[in-house]
């Protein structure tokens, strides 16, 4: 099958108007010994309505946070959005444009990612944010870049509660160019303080996160306060739902936060696409990574909004750019952005409190339980760490038979925390579940071998 | 009928207006459960707007975007080629778009098995070895085509190799990325049909090469005649072929690029398979590679053990991660179905039928405009649009007013070595007439030139917004919202 339009009768024509006997004659330039010459070893094409049955099929072997109640967290949240969101982002104009390289004709998808900037600012504390960027992980490669950019040293301090996956992305990025990382330890669940100023005088950046992996709240600004006294960027990694309560790392004096607003309007989807975000400090507007818009006039003096500072991009700087970024993460930033507008101040409160509440009468629930145990004291948001006397994988598979996707297996990243497991709970997630999961919890602890 | 709106979201928030998304939470108090110096003093300046508020603003700001539903658009080197509804509807069944990327393999199966395939036709289509679906868009898949080139050359003991050398026609990323990797790039030149100056390549090419990355058609829209050969001198030389696949369109089911010499490339998913653009994202720009590059994927790969399929990570000389979890999955699912819709003759139909409208276009249009390399193009074509100034006007003059005639306009001032150039790529999607009225549009704008040249100079003249003074918004740069104060 295909979505081809013009019949064979075009075709014939349109070939007269070019001077060629057959569609071959165009290929003439790729030397015939490297042509194909067969056909693509690919299973034949289908019509629609066998691809939907297909497909139906396919998705059908996965079990999902609609199938089962889900506690996993570790970076991915499955969060209410309103219908309105699929709605309006979902019309063909937003989904089936590309890069706003024409100003004039893009004025709305430049408007979005404008308002995108702003509530990013306001959510993070910092001055500027660009126009958005692959996923959480990249976004905070791009603000080691920055930091590297805006310094001569060549070692990044890495709090060991960054995200783990995080940290590999960072690794594979800046050590096959000979940056150094060096992991901060914790105590309780937070990123250790203590000696960071000494660590931080030879260091380009000093790399948090907040709330952590373990979903433990950091001092953002004793973090700050260390790293600026050694001469290092401060740069945190935040959750954009937790920022509706919780100080933001602009006013704890971070220069850089980056994060996901996957938690706002975008699907889970298996690790992907997402909307990472970079905001900074406007000291380091000419070290921001990716598209700008900025807001101008035209000719009349009606206000209109363009990309900006192209000069520090790609296309214009090519090998003196620091940064290789093409495309942003456009629909789903107007995803966010949509849920952000629709939740609006009140609705931000009630997600970011929810969050909160649930997560801690889960955490009550499941450390009533014998043998259960939170591994830390620090607070958390709506994420945090257990022990229990079974490994999380094979507790997951009991917990799966009851219903429940469990948590996020702590044990392959961290070694130090045995039968350890990440337990979440967001807005989704009611008072009964959590009874439910608490009953579910205690009999697949007492399940025999 | 399109209301004068200009309003920000912001500046439509009234005190006290809200949706009702969520209920009031019923917990305890968060000053209980978390320390005060942890709590913010002020909420963030979110809007304050009621549901059908939300709806109308962001629909009414939909309308304000030229879009392929809506619009003849093409770009250059973008492949704005028509995104089925299907794959659409498909990416957002619970059972793809509900997923979690930590669940257990076990209970992803069906994710697991469509990843697994759809890297096989990725291999197929392009005549590679093994494929990684991981990078998240065309530019991150170079970065990481490139640390598969540098691997190998690592562990060969080859860390004198530091040069890529890049055709100047290349797209900007390519020299960036280089720089990103730590090699450095060395431009070649081209020569005067549009292909690699071999000369000049064999000048550059030494034991301190590293790689040649190569867009293969080109962007000038012409397929390099000499590749093989090129890609034997490196091979000789000790060098790999990277192929920045961007223009993969023109050639699918034709020619592949594992059987002309190529090393390793990326896709871009959003421009041959379709997945949408989205106003600038997501892309997805999956690597394929030759056996003897593919130890050096990053992790996890998606690997069949016995019926069911895996994430597999004990792969020692991997470069490690380039993004968390598994690439932008959803696009995976839209291109999956692109592909499967298409089947092998679909797919090659799509090749023929793009470059055909290509030529058909460049027809129409080559008796008044200056095309830049007189010979059959691929999927596009460029115009050198330095005649335009004898007549008075410049190439952004024609885009602009081509918006006036309801086209987006091709890329313009792109590629570099192609003076004022337009780069036009109609794509397979477009029929006849379509090319009909852009090329009749094209060639009108020349005659306004001659007759109203006023009306080219200020075009566009019925956009929401005249054209912009983007020097003011670099020089004052004002990249967010904010409320002005009550005096």
């Amino acid at each position: 099958m295909d979505y081809i339009q013009n019949a064979s009768d075009d075709a014939a024509a349109m070939l007269k108007a070019v001077g060629a006997k057959s569609v071959q004659e165009l290929f003439t330039s790729i030397p015939k010994d490297v042509r194909l010459g067969r056909a693509l070893d690919l299973p034949a094409g289908m019509t629609e309505q066998e691809l939907l049955a297909h497909m139906a099929g396919l998705a059908a072997r996965n079990r999902t946070t609609d199938s089962h109640t889900s506690f996993i967290g570790g970076g991915a949240y499955s969060h209410f959005f309103p219908a309105l969101v699929d709605q309006v982002a979902g019309r063909g104009e937003w989904v089936t444009s590309y890069t706003p390289y024409q100003a004039e004709a893009s004025q709305g998808t430049l408007q979005s990612i404008f308002e995108y900037q702003t509530l990013i600012c306001e959510l993070t504390g910092l001055d500027v944010a660009n126009a958005s960027h692959y996923d959480g992980s990249t976004a905070m490669a791009e603000s080691v870049a920055m930091a590297l950019d805006h310094s001569d040293r060549n070692r990044i301090l890495v709090s060991a509660a960054v995200n783990p996956q995080y940290r590999e992305v960072l690794k594979t990025m800046f050590k096959q160019i000979g940056v150094e990382f060096v992991e901060l330890a914790t105590f309780e669940g937070a990123t250790s303080t203590g000696g960071l100023a000494e660590v931080a005088k030879t260091a380009a950046a000093v790399v948090v996160q907040s709330p952590n992996y373990f979903g433990v709240i950091e001092d953002l600004a004793e973090l700050a306060r260390a790293a600026h006294e050694g001469g290092a960027k401060a740069v945190a990694s935040v959750n954009p739902v937790a920022l509706g309560l919780l100080e933001p790392p602009g006013a704890c004096g971070m220069d850089i936060a980056v994060g996901d607003a996957q938690p706002f309007g975008i699907e889970t989807s298996f690790g992907g696409p997402w909307c990472g975000f970079i905001a900074a400090k406007m000291e380091l507007i000419r070290q921001m990574p990716g598209r700008l818009v900025g807001q101008t006039v035209d000719g009349k003096g009606r206000r209109g909004f363009c990309l900006t500072l192209q000069a520090r991009e790609q296309h214009i700087r090519r090998e003196k750019a620091s940064s290789n970024i093409c495309t942003n993460q456009a629909l789903m930033a107007l995803r966010a952005t949509i849920t952000m507008s629709a939740l609006g101040r009140e609705g931000l409160r009630r997600m970011a409190t929810l969050c909160v509440q649930r997560a801690h009468e889960l955490h009550d629930a499941v450390t009533s339980i014998p043998g259960v145990s939170r591994p830390h004291k620090s607070p958390f948001f709506h994420e945090f760490a257990i022990q229990t006397p079974v490994e999380a994988s094979v507790l997951n598979e009991r917990l799966l038979a009851r219903g429940f996707l469990g948590g996020v297996d702590l044990e392959k990243s961290y070694q130090d925390l045995p039968r350890g497991m990440l337990l979440c709970a967001t807005e989704r997630i009611t008072k009964a579940d959590i009874e439910r999961f608490r009953g579910a919890l205690a009999e697949a602890l007492r399940e025999p071998r | 009928m399109i209301v004068d709106d200009t309003a920000l979201i912001f500046e439509k928030s009234r005190h006290g207006r809200q949706t009702h998304l969520l209920p009031e939470p019923d917990g305890a108090p968060v000053e209980k459960l978390i320390p005060k110096k942890h709590l913010r003093k002020t909420p963030p300046n979110f809007p304050e707007v009621a549901e059908l508020e939300v709806v109308r603003h962001y629909t009414r700001l939909s309308q304000k975007a030229f879009s392929i539903d809506t619009n003849f658009y093409p770009l250059g080197s973008c492949t704005m080629k028509y995104n089925p509804k299907i794959n659409e509807k498909i990416a957002s069944m619970p059972g793809f778009a509900r997923l979690h990327p930590h669940q257990p393999d076990s209970e992803v199966q069906g994710a697991l098995q469509l990843m697994h395939d759809l890297q096989g036709y990725l291999a197929e289509i392009s005549g590679m070895d093994a494929v990684t679906l991981q990078p998240a868009a065309g530019a991150q898949g170079e970065l990481t085509g490139i640390l598969l080139i540098k691997a190998y050359h690592v562990e060969r003991g080859q860390t004198g190799r530091i040069e890529v050398l890049i055709p100047d026609s290349a797209h900007g990323t390519n020299p960036a990325t280089c720089t990103l990797a730590g090699f450095k790039a060395v431009s070649v030149k081209s020569n005067a049909r549009g292909g690699v100056d071999l000369d000049d390549l064999k000048k550059k090419l030494s034991d301190k090469t590293a790689a040649l990355m190569i867009t293969n058609p080109s962007t000038l829209g012409l397929f390099e005649e000499q590749i093989v050969t090129i890609a034997k001198l490196m091979h000789d030389a000790g060098a790999q072929v990277y192929m920045d696949g961007a223009n993969m369109n023109a050639i699918q089911g034709i020619t592949r690029p594992g059987d002309f010499g190529i090393d390793v490339m990326h896709f871009n998913l959003h421009k041959t398979f379709s997945t949408p653009h989205g106003g600038g994202g997501p892309g997805s720009g999956p690597v394929a590679c030759k056996k003897h590059l593919e130890p050096y994927l990053p992790i996890p790969r998606v690997v069949k053990v016995g019926e069911g399929y895996a994430l597999g990570y004990a792969r020692p000389k991997s470069i490690g991660r380039v993004k968390a979890f598994f690439g932008n999955f959803g696009m995976h699912v839209r291109c999956y179905a692109y592909i499967r819709t298409h089947g092998p003759e679909g797919l090659r139909r799509n090749a023929e039928n793009a470059v055909l409208n290509a030529n058909y276009l460049m027809s129409l249009v080559s008796g008044r405009f200056k095309i830049a390399f007189d010979r059959p193009c691929m999927h596009e074509f460029v115009i050198d649009g330095s005649p335009l100034r004898k007549l008075g006007i410049h190439t952004l003059d024609v885009a602009k007013r081509l918006l006036d005639y309801g086209f987006h306009p091709p890329t313009i001032y792109f590629p570099l070595i192609v003076k004022d150039c337009l780069m036009i790529e109609p794509t397979e999607s477009e029929n006849r007439e379509t090319l009909d009225q852009f090329a009749a549009a094209l060639i009108k704008i020349l005659d306004e030139a001659k007759t109203n040249p006023d009306l080219v100079h200020h075009a566009p003249h019925t956009m929401p917004v005249g054209r912009l003074d983007e020097l003011k918004a670099a020089r004052e740069p004002i990249v967010r919202y904010k409320p002005v104060k009550a005096s």
